[in-house]
């Protein structure tokens, strides 16, 4: 090797390895909890992410304000994962060994907290989902919990409403098969539909980025069904909703939360009208808590809370009261603190973890009326 | 019956969409031996100017045919801008090089305006609803089938423009540059034919008709997105390889066909195939037929 070489060779390995003691030596100062959150802030589910962020700073600025637990301020750490699932095992990979978190909030959607929930298990890192309802997700670990209801509940409730309110005899499914949630929650739709009676005359599947529904719209049509089932997501609906309508399909629509964005309403426009969801909560609901994080969503954003953001604010808040409760700041603690959740009371319920690490908590249905969702019915578990 | 006739509307209305954006494949490849894959970006810049422009419009107007055609028109003067952009920045000074380095750019080009287009002060990666720019309405029942003013005007400006463009080539000088510079570059230019100027044209007009097929799209499905354009390219451009790509009526014919063939597979077989069956078609036309429906099959020189 030549002098000159050498120096080539040698002088970019010094500045990496300064760099790394650099960023060794931050890591020191800590008198901070760190939390971790991944989230699709951008791509086809972006108010999703976006809601769920908003809930989740709102409820860690106000933790702050009122002095941080026991002394230790908040702070949180936020990655887009542009809705995709291998963008969030890496930014949870990312959380954990680059910016050492102490626990980790996210996802939405269930497909993605299930893609990035095995990292936070093996590095043993808590992990709260805010409102990834399929079953699978808390079951891959006992690091990994969630504030929301599951799927074989909400699938449940859409069939009960379907058969006692909407007096229901058949129905037509529309599947993203690329969608756990969308494919688990038609499954526990179906069972619970024909245990009650009803019948599933037709299925469609479509994957989530297309745009044209009208074929699978017009094999539905042609059954006739008295309810078509989307289990999907507001993009994508919106757009169904209104093919639907040039199509002249006069079936009411019913779906599960992952309709619940402001989009949806701007997507499907009037075609939306008349259309039913399961929600985790409803803006009507009277309960001052519920009235008092409104107001205070609406002052800091503009906008009318969805039930995403709801649950951003419920799962950082749990958070928060798992870390008065735990006897130190380790992620064991934590863990165990979290499990221990008993009859929280948020703004999307009452939340108590049970041995599965889920919540139970009744859900509402709400259905469009002049482009806003208005409260219909309440089903307890 | 009703089922049937529904689905073959759909399929039209569908493929005329597909066959309006096949064109500008095919008239690029026709002339330069160029596959533009940034295309289907253009159709998304369509959009993405109507997104813009469509409010300033509609509050001085009703939801209409008119403000239709407004918005269409100031989308194409805006893509054909790019088109010209594209052509002049990244392919002309290409135009001595291997084939091959023109093929690796055009890739280049479509992610770079994928990618730029994402950036929060142009678009942004949120997708968007485009504006309603007319009311969405049932204009006539064929058979139980329900015909919707738009899938009317998807068909007939389809068919104004192709009918337009065959006009173009065939009839005007420009057209008759075109096709000499498309048989030889090097003889069209020793008998005084402004090559560049042509080439240029060329990519105008293909992107005047992917601004035209960018408004369709979002005006019957109304989202803009930066991503658009790939799904929708690449199955357009598949149409213009089945229809024999350097053929304008090969390009309508193939788009129809694609069109035709996603609805029946979602419609009698099962919609998990939807997106299978059009790469399905390319592997067989390029076994089977390898120039395409209506292409000419030419022996290449070496």
């Amino acid at each position: 090797m030549t002098y000159r070489s050498m120096i080539k060779f040698f002088v970019p390995l010094a500045v990496v390895v300064a760099m790394s003691f650099v960023s060794a030596c931050k890591k020191k100062t800590e008198d901070v909890i760190t939390i971790g959150e991944y989230g699709s802030m951008t791509g086809t589910e972006a108010t999703f992410g976006i809601s769920t962020h908003r809930g989740i700073e709102m409820a860690i600025e106000a933790v702050n304000a009122a002095g941080g637990v026991k002394g230790k301020k908040l702070k949180l750490i936020s990655y887009d994962n542009q809705g995709k699932a291998e963008e969030s095992v890496t930014a949870v990979t990312k959380l954990i060994t680059k910016d050492n978190v102490d626990v980790i909030i996210g996802e939405v959607a269930s497909s993605r907290s299930k893609a990035a929930a095995p990292v936070a298990q093996r590095y043993q890192v808590p992990m709260i989902s805010p409102s990834s309802t399929n079953p699978e997700v808390t079951a891959i670990g006992d690091y990994i919990f969630r504030v929301c209801f599951i799927d074989p509940f909400q699938g449940s409730v859409l069939a009960v409403f379907a058969t006692e309110n909407l007096k229901a005899k058949t129905a037509a499914l529309l599947i993203d098969k690329k969608s756990d949630y969308s494919v688990g929650l038609a499954d526990f739709f179906t069972k619970k539909f024909t245990a009650l009676g009803g019948k599933i005359i037709v299925e469609q599947n479509y994957v989530g980025g297309d745009i044209d529904f009208k074929a699978q719209l017009t094999a539905i049509k042609a059954k006739n069904p008295d309810v078509i089932m989307v289990p999907g997501y507001y993009t994508e609906v919106g757009l169904m909703m209104k093919q639907a309508k040039d199509l002249g399909l006069k079936a009411v629509f019913i779906g599960g939360d992952g309709w619940d964005s402001p989009k949806l309403a701007e997507i499907a426009g009037p075609a939306l009208n008349g259309n039913y969801m399961s929600n985790h909560y409803t803006t009507d609901d009277k309960d001052p808590r519920v009235q008092e994080f409104i107001k205070k969503y609406q002052a800091k954003f503009n906008e009318v809370p969805d039930g995403l953001a709801a649950l951003g604010y419920d799962a950082a808040l749990v958070l928060v009261d798992a870390l008065n409760r735990a006897p130190d700041f380790s992620k064991k603690s934590i863990r165990d603190a979290l499990a221990q959740t008993k009859s929280f009371a948020g703004v999307t319920g009452v939340i108590t973890m049970d041995h599965n690490r889920n919540a139970s908590k009744p859900a509402v249905i709400v259905q469009a009326q002049d482009l806003v969702f208005r409260f219909v019915r309440k089903i307890e578990p | 019956m009703a089922e049937f006739i529904q689905h073959v509307i759909n399929g039209i209305s569908l493929g005329s969409v597909y066959a309006l954006i096949a064109i500008g494949y095919s008239m690029v490849y026709g002339i330069l031996q160029l596959i533009n894959f940034a295309h289907g970006e253009v159709v998304m810049l369509s959009s993405v100017f109507g997104f813009y422009v469509a409010p300033y419009f509609l509050a001085h107007m009703d939801p209409s045919i008119g403000l239709f055609l407004v918005v269409l028109t100031v989308a194409m003067v805006g893509c054909g801008i790019v088109g010209f952009l594209i052509e002049r920045l990244a392919y002309r000074p290409l135009r001595k090089a291997p084939r091959i380095n023109c093929l690796i750019t055009a890739i280049g080009v479509s992610l770079f305006i994928q990618y730029f287009t994402q950036l929060d002060f142009v678009f942004g990666a949120i997708p968007q609803s485009y504006p309603e720019l007319m009311s969405r309405e049932v204009y006539f029942t064929i058979a139980g089938a329900e015909v919707s003013n738009l899938q009317v005007l998807v068909l007939g400006l389809s068919f104004v423009l192709m009918v337009a463009l065959q006009w173009i080539v065939y009839r005007t000088k420009l057209g008759k540059a075109m096709r000499a510079v498309s048989e030889n570059t090097e003889v069209s230019a020793l008998l005084g034919i402004p090559v560049d100027r042509v080439i240029s044209f060329t990519f105008i007009l293909g992107s005047v008709l992917a601004a035209a097929a960018g408004t369709l799209v979002s005006t019957m499905y109304p989202k803009v997105d930066a991503l658009m354009g790939t799904l929708l390219g690449l199955k357009a451009f598949v149409a213009a390889v089945l229809g024999g790509i350097g053929s304008i009526p090969g390009a309508v014919l193939g788009g129809l066909v694609m069109g035709m063939a996603e609805e029946f597979t979602v419609g009698y077989l099962s919609s998990s195939f939807r997106d299978a069956i059009a790469f399905a078609i390319l592997i067989v036309v390029l076994l089977v037929r390898p120039s395409g429906l209506l292409g000419k099959s030419r022996i290449e020189k070496v």
